[in-house]
């Protein structure tokens, strides 16, 4: 692994920051929040078409570039540094990669050259009533029809689920939990906009009562899909954080630099300048579990299921914790609607629990030190 | 002195001239000093220094391969105490040639042990007001005062003094540097018992003591800048990174003289090393190594399925190999020409948040037996003497407090806190045990 990026590496983050500082405004984010669909279809569209952002980390022989990790971790930094509203990581990030990892040639060759171009949304519908993404705990229940598969039972927290045309649902069959593809206007299908926290970030409740569905991969399949599927998610969700906890950075040392009380700057008090010189060992740390997460998953080494849990539950306890910093350094500004620092304070709440919170992926840490010491 | 070599670029160079090297040198029936010599003057004992200093201006990567065919034939490396983490690297960049032929050499093939005379009891985050003073007699200085938490007073040498030597100007700017004979009449060193019962450091007193004005390293009242170089070398080996180098280290100083006249087999068959490094050596390699202890401990006390314990043991592993991954970083970006400065701060913040929750992982994982101590306590007492230990990292080599001064002033570029005494003259300042209206000028109106 290497431990700097590489030129083109930078060249990739300059270009991606520049396009979300235009197109990802504090103004565009405030803007979509408030609407139903949460992203702007124009937007997306120049994503997929002038950066091919979609389809980076997807497989070249369908309709991606095939870049590695380490690359799509550097754009979903700069996806979480500017906040971005949009799609991409229920549709790129969860139902990609579960396409990826099915190893269903078929199904992907229809379904991930959408993903790559924008034109498909995709969405993983895994977690239930108690938010956990257990896909042997699933209650949705496939039968077999004539054509296909029939499934019924109720989906929560499915990122991006309302806007999707595709829905991957993991359900039970005969043959055990496995991967489902519905087409998510179907007949049986119902969805609903969940009023949550962070209205940056759509979720959905999905009730399925007969829904037609298509197996995806082999009965069975899903745990295996699902646990791989998870660890990449919660890396890629861990470089969101990276990216977010590093603009809360910059807004509370740029904010206390200009901040006059008592006649000074108060960024030069040591209750605010111990207060950002904590936040900067936390970003940094935090960068260095993802950048070597982002390699472990790239290279798919042993380390991928610790070091995975290790980067979602730092990144998850950095950003929190700089969120709420950054409203306390901005003071009663920060706690305003017009002022940003809200937004990050509830983004952070958000990807902090889902898709494992920390205390979930420290016990799985945990477990693997244990299990592993003294073999 | 260095022999000119070709510029050693690759890791594969690095290894053949090493083992080259050590083909021709490497002989168990040499003393440990012409081991030492040899070293020293090849530039191997110290491959990242100059060239022309004892050293190959080699990468820390490449040192690093260097090292690691030292280790191969378990050859033993130059002392690795305070003169060569700390007065090497300043005396290179801020001594004369003269000083660096007198001192350098000296520290490199074990001749002199030094430590390092700059807190004072009212001097120690606020160090540019120390009080001991350096008054000028011919062609000596005459040194009265006292230093504190001298690691490795006694048995040292030499000493790293920081006096001050005119107390009409403001305080950063009236304090020299001076390379300091301990051993002398008017210098007393009384050891300082701490926490652990162990007495790490000394308190050092100076009566009439004196040092040549030929041992000012830098210009005279040009101190404060060359403490810098010092203590930004402290603050890069009480961080990460510092564990790299020899297997083992010869002891050093005129005080164990003789043990340099064994042969380098009988030294390395015997397995001893030198002295720790400093005070942090030991928390220094409970940092890299301490999570296994505690997970195996956990195993044998029945305690893996406690739910705190597995947040806890999660939480070091985590803290340790972050600390390590951040190194790994910072050194790359470091030759890739980013620079390595005050990040350097981050690390060593580091190691104090790491020191502490090991000591907190431990008792959660010991329970009721963490208060056993000694052959009774667990882990053979380690977990009792890592306990006493803690608050030191936290403490020393400037405390985090100052490193977190230091990373939002040079880091984040946060202004200063005001220093209301930082233009004024020494004399008036309160200061210690100096108090304003009691210093000279006015002493008697």
């Amino acid at each position: 692994m290497e431990w700097t990026l590489t030129e083109e590496q930078e060249e990739l983050r300059r270009s991606v920051r520049r396009f979300f500082e235009q197109k990802s405004t504090s103004a565009d984010v405030r803007r979509l929040m408030q609407t139903d669909d949460g992203y702007d279809p124009a937007v997306w569209s120049q994503m997929a078409e002038q950066l091919g952002l979609q389809g980076l980390a997807l497989p070249e022989e369908h309709g991606g570039s095939g870049f590695s990790f380490v690359e799509q971790a550097i754009v979903l930094e700069e996806m979480g540094r500017s906040l971005l509203c949009a799609p991409y990581f229920g549709s790129v990030v969860l139902a990609g990669t579960a396409l990826v990892e099915s190893g269903d040639d078929s199904a992907q060759k229809e379904l991930l050259p959408g993903i790559a171009d924008g034109t498909t949304i995709a969405s993983l519908a895994l977690a239930e009533s108690d938010g956990k993404g257990d896909a042997d705990a699933t209650t949705v229940t496939a039968r077999r029809t004539n054509d296909g598969y029939s499934l019924s039972g109720t989906k929560h927290f499915v990122l991006d689920g309302h806007i999707a045309n595709v829905l991957l649902v993991v359900a039970r069959a005969d043959g055990g939990p496995s991967l489902f593809a519905v087409d998510a206007t179907a007949s049986g299908v119902q969805r609903r906009l969940l009023e949550t926290i962070d209205m940056t970030r759509k979720l959905a409740l999905i009730e399925l009562n007969d829904a037609p569905a298509r197996l995806i991969g082999a009965e069975g399949d899903a745990t295996k899909i699902v646990t791989r599927t998870l660890q990449r998610a919660a890396v890629a969700l861990a470089a969101e954080q990276v990216g977010a906890a590093q603009r809360c950075l910059d807004m509370s040392v740029d904010y206390a630099k200009l901040r006059v009380q008592f006649g000074r700057p108060i960024g030069s008090f040591q209750a605010i300048k111990h207060k950002c010189a904590d936040m900067l060992l936390e970003v940094e740390s935090a960068r260095s579990a993802v950048h070597y997460a982002a390699w472990a998953i790239a290279e798919d080494t042993e380390e991928v299921p610790l070091v995975s849990s290790v980067a979602k539950a730092y990144c998850s306890d950095a950003f929190t914790s700089a969120a709420a910093e950054n409203i306390q350094i901005h003071g009663g500004i920060g706690f305003t609607w017009e002022h940003d620092a809200h937004l990050y304070y509830r983004r952070s709440k958000s990807s902090e629990l889902l898709f494992g919170t920390p205390t979930e992926h420290r016990d799985a840490v945990a477990g693997l030190l244990l299990a592993a010491e003294g073999k | 002195m260095t022999q000119v070599t070709q510029e050693l670029t690759t890791a594969s160079d690095v290894r053949r001239e090493v083992s080259a090297w050590i083909e021709q040198n490497f002989d168990r029936g040499i003393s440990l000093r012409e081991w030492l010599v040899r070293l020293a003057d090849s530039g191997w004992a110290t491959p990242t220094w100059p060239t022309q200093w004892w050293g190959k201006g080699l990468s820390s990567d490449l040192a690093a391969v260097a090292f690691d065919e030292f280790r191969k034939v378990r050859a033993p490396g130059p002392p690795a105490g305070l003169g060569r983490m700390l007065a090497g690297p300043t005396i290179i960049a801020h001594g004369s040639d003269e000083q660096k032929k007198k001192f350098v050499h000296a520290i490199l093939v074990g001749d002199d042990a030094w430590c390092q005379l700059f807190s004072e009891p009212g001097a120690g985050s606020d160090l540019a007001s120390l009080q001991t003073r350096a008054e000028l007699d011919g062609d000596e200085y005459v040194v009265n005062g006292q230093k504190v938490w001298t690691s490795g007073a006694i048995g040292a040498d030499l000493g790293m003094l920081l006096a001050r030597t005119d107390v009409d100007v403001p305080k950063h700017r009236g304090i020299s540097y001076f390379a300091f004979e301990m051993d002398q009449p008017g210098v007393e060193v009384r050891p300082l018992k701490q926490i652990t019962g162990d007495a790490m450091f000394a308190e050092v007193f100076f009566t009439d003591a004196r040092v040549p004005a030929a041992n000012v390293i830098g210009e005279i009242n040009g101190g404060w800048g060359v403490a810098m170089t010092t203590l930004m070398n402290e603050r890069v080996g009480l961080g990460a990174g510092s564990a790299l180098g020899f297997a083992t280290s010869v002891p050093a100083g005129r005080r164990v003289k003789q043990q340099l006249e064994q042969s380098l087999g009988e030294f390395i068959d015997a397995g001893r090393s030198g002295a720790p490094a400093s005070s942090s050596a030991s928390a220094g390699a409970m940092v890299g190594r301490g999570v296994e202890s505690l997970i195996g401990l956990s195993k044998q006390l029945g305690r893996g399925d406690d739910a705190n314990v597995r947040q806890q043991l999660a939480r070091l592993w985590t803290l340790s190999n972050i600390n390590t991954w951040n190194g790994m970083r910072a050194k790359a970006a470091a030759k890739a020409g980013k620079g390595l400065g005050p990040e350097a701060s981050l690390g060593k913040l580091m190691v104090s948040h790491i020191t502490r929750l090991w000591r907190d992982t431990a008792m959660t994982v010991t329970g009721p037996s963490g208060v056993l101590a000694g052959k009774d306590g667990p882990l053979d007492g380690n977990v009792a003497r890592q306990f006493l230990f803690a608050p030191a990292p936290s403490i020393y080599g400037g405390s985090d407090q100052v490193q977190r001064n230091i990373i939002g002033e040079r880091v984040l570029g946060l202004p200063k806190d005001p220093d209301v005494s930082r233009d004024v003259a020494f004399r008036d300042l309160k200061v210690g045990t100096q108090s304003r209206g009691q210093s000279p000028t006015t002493e008697g109106s």
